[in-house]
């Protein structure tokens, strides 16, 4: 038990690639064995993540669980992994989508299945890192390792322009990791460490930290997709296979907010507090464009894509409000979406597979011949447009309200009205879809007699929907594991004395993060 | 006090749709129904009880409390799940849960043939649990919760025959509309969070009423605002312009829906949330004034409609449109408790109309135009004296319940008025008199004179069974005495239903909410006023409609086929809409966002330099053809080893 406690870390990130490793060397031949085991190593590890969270203590905030090791350069490169309550729920929800998403390609996928289960377990080791990770470079290996094997999911698995897609997500995402990467060596050579806490305690003057910050803020705003740079979305999900679809919208945007959080904010906080307008403005119009843009949409599978902008909009709203509210609903709203549009894009590959065609026209009337499905569907739709009482409700309520309470945010009240649309818009484009797929009569004779939702898809989805619905019931659950680590990394934005590029004071924060350390219903001053 | 079975008020019929949601069709259809009907009968037995214990208690300490635990908690904000029973979440559970409870034995008749019953029965269920939650929050967000899910589950209901693409869009439209409403009641929400943060005490939860309510002075400086924002939402909900539009469309449901949902119940959530926050709303004279004026001049507006409709339903439709009008207006004046009164009157009548107007459209086979009807009054012996019991109560003929609320109402505006010239109560005056004419018009057209149906179907006409006419029964003679549970003291009644809720409310503006400051001899001046319009609107409908026909048609040719077609067309409003915002937004949509800048500004313009990029790769792609894997796993190789070569040689 020792070696599990010790080095629990190692064992959730690690685990998956040994899977990975196993298949590629002894089942390479044998699809069905490589998928089985493929299973059994997703779902091991998601047995680890809930070892994690249950063995997390939510009250103090702070990096747990931590491992610890020189790796070169005399100890200033580390192998150094912790967990805090905002990696906790994203390596949770990462761990919770790997087993879906192996379990919903098992008949889907005809060829090369072990090189395809592989490339998902190596995958899921290269995000699980990249949240854990608190070493510079140990970090930027796992993000461009990443890359790797989404570049093959979607460029070999892919639909008909899959090339186009696959080069195009790559191209996009090595151009910002470029400068990240600069970014990151200006950093080295300053501190002499690769440590994450060396460099948090950095003097940098308010110059070099717009410059650091616009280098970093780049590669995850690529990421994220922050509007206008989102436009290779779209085609990578058009072009990906379910699984891509579904770890891209699950976990792999979620990459840019969560660089936003963790590194871009707290490393370089003056910049932030001076960027965060810019930001929060690209995020409301990421949230209105998105869902102007997903209402018309022909292809399912494009609209469910332009609503990942929409909602991701919400989440950086949420993070550039600088207040404990809208960041901690920022982070819920990551785990919400995670679940919602990874369940709606599982859904769109359940279809596709029935009728080989994603687009609006094709539909019609599907609720008659398929209830289950329509069922699930209407309820995974209903968390993604945040009806009260499922996930996606309580982010967008937090990010709104934190946004709205906002003091360091000029026209912050404003930028929530002009937000708020995005719940009428959300409705607009997810029920003018669902009417188009599911109601209406049973226009073609291709519609007919398709098969309900088969046992294996049952097990794919139920899980999803028990979580968006205990989300939207019981997101305290959630709240108090991410809350505290929220304010602690948002600590070094709000520490009296940060002084601005242009040199003014930063004005003191009424709803911002020391009113409310404490938690517990502490007074605002 | 503390009470720990408010809880399964609101559980038991969420287990009842629970029960025939996953069941479904593997549940026999009599099952279906008994599961639903038993579900809502638990919750009204336990609602009788809970309100029992409630009015035990000496007046000013009537709140029962059941808190399950908490909601939401970030930092300051503390959200409980949490249900509160005080008199007026009492006067509401009672009216959802017996009026519910009656249109679920309804339904058992009315939807006996259809195979979709245990999904009907499982979304009539969600949306009673709904509207307990909406009615029994202990706090704003969960009353949202409440809010947005008999949204959901009138959206569920009103596409329930979901073959037809109209019902489809009917269900949408009703979604949509009422977003654009919670939208108003979200930023609400903001509003008022924000301005209480810094006055808030310790343990004290940021929405929840009793506190707002003890923090309303803190509130002074934004009650306008909130006001305002939180009457966006009451617009949506409950169908005032200018919102209204999604309600006449609503009635492609099952009628039953049309009773409970878009009638009796969930369209008076909006008065009820004006009624929970009405010391907030007193706080702003300028935002009850636009209340008071959007209210009456609904009430009013919808009526005209109401004249010119030929489909039963959508007569009843603008009716309850216009109806809730007048409870809007009620709160406008301040006259908060006679807004509730009228909410459990008309809750009483128009179901009972609803209803009405389902067994005759029942009886005959799903024809839905008075033009095709007439005579009925033989043919449905139960079905006619309660209709027409529902008819003389709504058009305000003394005793009957619509009769005492309506004028309750109407003396509070004019009181409200306070010397200047009643506007409001002339325009609640008139609508008073149209809504006499058009109900006469509608019983004339359904059930006097010839009939016009085909022969056929006239020999097939026939009367409902019994699980549809109890109820109609019992809601009769609700409606007519239901109005003696407010009679007002200055004429000569108890007004108990005021008494029982006073301690709700804040005082009104001025106004004398209640009948308290009025003189008696005005009060029965505006009584015998409005009973002489009653009588005179439903006179003029017989009239019209019965006696001389050809009067009618003579009117029609003196002002020509345009004011019909206008009132028929309901003013083109929809048209309107559809021009103005809708329409536009989506070309906003599709060309500007989507074409121009999505595709052509950002995708080939900007992107463009990548794109030059992409097709130099591709083609550099092209000619390492087999080699692609591992040619990237050989610049990943070399990456890594010259960065780790850099690494070590500056170590």
């Amino acid at each position: 038990m020792a070696l599990v406690s010790d080095h629990i870390l190692s064992l959730v990130t690690f685990l998956p690639l040994a899977g990975a490793l196993v298949i590629l060397l002894c089942l390479a031949r044998r699809p069905t064995a490589a998928g089985w085991l493929a299973c059994g190593v997703a779902l091991a590890d998601l047995g680890l993540a809930v070892l994690l969270w249950l063995g997390y203590d939510p009250v103090p905030g702070t990096d747990q669980f931590v491992e610890r090791a020189a790796w070169f350069l005399g100890g200033r490169v580390q192998y150094h992994l912790a967990c805090d309550g905002i990696s906790l729920v994203l390596v949770l929800l990462t761990a919770l989508l790997g087993p879906l998403v192996i379990l919903s390609t098992k008949s889907s996928l005809s060829q090369r299945v072990p090189l395809f289960m592989a490339m998902a377990l190596f995958l899921q080791t290269a995000m699980i890192g990249t949240f854990l990770a608190r070493d510079m470079l140990l970090f930027y290996v796992f993000w461009e390792l990443m890359l790797i094997p989404m570049y093959f999911l979607i460029g070999i698995w892919g639909g008909p322009r899959r090339i186009y897609a696959a080069v195009k997500f790559f191209i996009f995402t090595m151009a910002g990791s470029v400068f990240m990467l600069v970014a990151i060596l200006y950093c080295w050579f300053k501190a002499g460490t690769m440590d994450l806490g060396a460099w948090l305690a950095l003097d940098l003057t308010p110059t070099e930290q717009l410059w650091l910050f616009a280098a970093f803020a780049l590669a995850f705003a690529i990421k994220v997709p922050i509007w206008p740079l989102h436009t290779w979305l779209p085609d990578a999900h058009v072009e990906a296979p379910t699984a891509g679809s579904v770890i891209l919208a699950g976990v792999l945007l979620k990459m840019g907010t969560y660089g936003l959080l963790r590194y871009a904010m707290p490393l370089f906080p003056a910049a932030a507090v001076t960027a965060a307008p810019v930001l929060a403005v690209l995020g409301v119009i990421g949230i209105v464009f998105g869902a102007l843009v997903a209402w018309v949409q022909t292809d399912v599978k494009k609209l469910v894509a332009y609503s990942s902008v929409s909602h991701l909009g919400f989440v950086v709203l949420g993070l550039f409000s600088l207040t404990a509210q809208g960041a901690t609903g920022g982070v819920f709203q990551m785990l919400a979406h995670g679940l919602s549009t990874g369940g709606l894009f599982l859904l769109v590959g359940i279809l596709y597979e029935r009728r080989h065609t994603r687009e609006l026209a094709d539909f019609g009337g599907l609720a008659h011949g398929m209830p289950a499905y329509a069922s699930v569907f209407l309820i995974t739709t209903l968390a993604s447009i945040g009806l009260p009482g499922l996930c996606g409700f309580v982010g967008e309520f937090l990010i709104l309200l934190g946004t709205f309470g906002s003091s360091q945010l000029p026209h912050a009240k404003l930028l929530v009205a002009v937000a708020a649309t995005g719940v009428i818009l959300g409705a607009i484009y997810m029920l003018w879809m669902y009417q188009k797929v599911f109601l209406g009569p049973l226009g073609s004779k291709k519609n007919q007699g398709l098969p309900d939702l088969a046992l294996r898809e049952w097990f794919v989805l139920v899980p999803l929907v028990v979580f968006m619905v205990w989300l939207g019931v019981g997101p305290n659950l959630v709240l108090a594991k991410v809350g505290p680590s929220v304010e602690r990394v948002l600590e070094p934005l709000t520490a009296p004395g940060l002084v601005l590029p242009h040199g003014d004071p930063r004005p003191a924060p009424l709803w911002a993060v020391p009113a409310v350390l404490g938690g517990g219903g502490e007074v605002a001053p | 006090m503390i009470d720990t079975s408010l809880r399964w008020i609101v559980l038991a019929p969420l287990v009842g749709a629970a029960v025939n949601g996953l069941l479904n069709r593997r549940l026999p259809r009599r099952a279906a129904g008994l599961v639903g009907c038993a579900a809502v009968a638990v919750s009204l037995a336990l609602a009788v009880r809970a309100v029992l214990r409630l009015a035990a208690l000496p007046a000013d300490e009537r709140v029962l409390t059941d808190t399950l635990g908490r909601w939401i908690a970030s930092g300051s904000l503390q959200v409980d799940a949490g249900f509160l029973l005080d008199p007026l979440s009492a006067v509401m559970i009672l009216v959802v849960t017996g009026v519910g409870f009656l249109i679920h034995v309804y339904s058992l008749g009315y939807m006996a043939h259809n195979a979709g019953l245990p999904r009907f029965f499982a979304f009539l269920n969600l949306f009673i649990g709904a509207m307990l939650v909406l009615v029994l929050a202990e706090n704003l967000p969960l009353l949202f919760i409440g809010w947005e899910g008999v949204g959901l589950c009138s959206y569920l209901l009103i596409s329930f025959w979901f073959d037809a693409e109209a019902n489809a869009d009917a269900g949408r439209k009703a979604f949509i509309t009422n977003r654009v409403g919670d939208f108003g009641a979200l930023l609400a929400m903001f509003v008022l969070g924000v301005a209480l943060l810094p006055h808030l005490g310790p343990g004290e939860g940021l929405f929840s009423f009793p506190v707002l309510r003890a923090h309303a002075h803190d509130l002074t400086g934004v009650a306008t605002l909130a006001s305002l924002l939180l009457f966006l939402g009451v617009t949506g909900k409950s169908a005032q312009i200018p919102l209204y539009i999604w309600l006449p469309d609503a009635m492609a449901g099952p009628t039953p829906v049309s009773a409970l949902i878009h009638a009796a119940t969930m369209v008076t959530a909006g008065v009820y949330l004006m009624a929970r926050l009405s010391f907030l709303f007193v706080l702003s004279p300028a935002a009850m004034s636009v209340v008071a004026g959007v209210g009456i001049g609904t009430a009013l507006f919808a009526a005209t409609i109401a004249v010119a409709q030929t489909d039963i339903k959508k007569v009843l439709a603008y009716s309850t449109v216009s109806q809730l009008g007048y409870m809007v207006a009620a709160c406008g004046v301040g006259a908060f408790a006679a807004g509730v009164f009228h909410v459990v009157t008309h809750a009483f009548f128009k179901a009972l109309l609803f209803l009405g107007a389902g067994s005759v459209i029942h009886a005959m086979h799903h024809e839905q135009d008075l033009r095709a009807m007439g005579g009925l009054a033989r043919r449905l012996p139960l079905t006619w004296p309660t209709m027409l019991a529902g008819t003389l109560a709504i058009a305000g003929v003394p005793p009957l319940a619509g009769f005492v609320s309506k004028d309750e109402i109407l003396f509070a505006a004019f009181l409200g008025a306070r010397g200047g010239f009643p506007w409001l109560w002339l325009a609640g005056f008139l609508t008073a008199g149209l809504t006499a004419f058009y109900m006469m018009r509608l019983i004339a057209l359904a059930f006097l004179g010839e009939s016009r149906a085909s022969p056929e179907a006239r020999a097939n006409v026939h009367e409902s069974p019994p699980t549809m006419t109890v109820p109609l029964v019992v809601l009769a003679a609700l409606s007519v005495a239901g109005g003696f549970l407010g009679w007002p003291h200055a004429l000569g009644g108890g007004a108990r239903l005021q008494a029982w809720l006073a301690p709700v409310f804040a005082s009104g503006h001025g106004a004398a909410a209640d009948g308290g400051h009025g003189s008696a001899g005005l009060e029965w001046t505006l009584a015998g006023v409005s009973t002489l319009i009653a009588i005179a609107g439903l006179g003029l409908g017989y009239l019209a409609y019965v006696r001389r026909p050809r009067l009618v048609a003579a009117a029609r040719a003196w002002l020509g086929g345009r004011p019909a077609q206008v009132l028929g067309r309901k003013y083109f409003v929809d048209e309107l809409y559809g021009r103005l915002i809708y329409r536009p937004l989506q070309r906003l949509a599709d060309v500007v966002c989507f074409r121009w800048v999505d595709r052509g500004l950002i995708d080939n313009l900007l992107v463009g330099g990548s794109a030059v990029v992409t097709i130099f790769t591709g083609s550099l792609l092209r000619l390492m053809q087999n080699g692609l894997v591992r040619f990237y796993a050989w610049v990943f190789a070399l990456g890594v080893t010259v960065f780790a070569v850099y690494l070590t040689f500056l170590g």
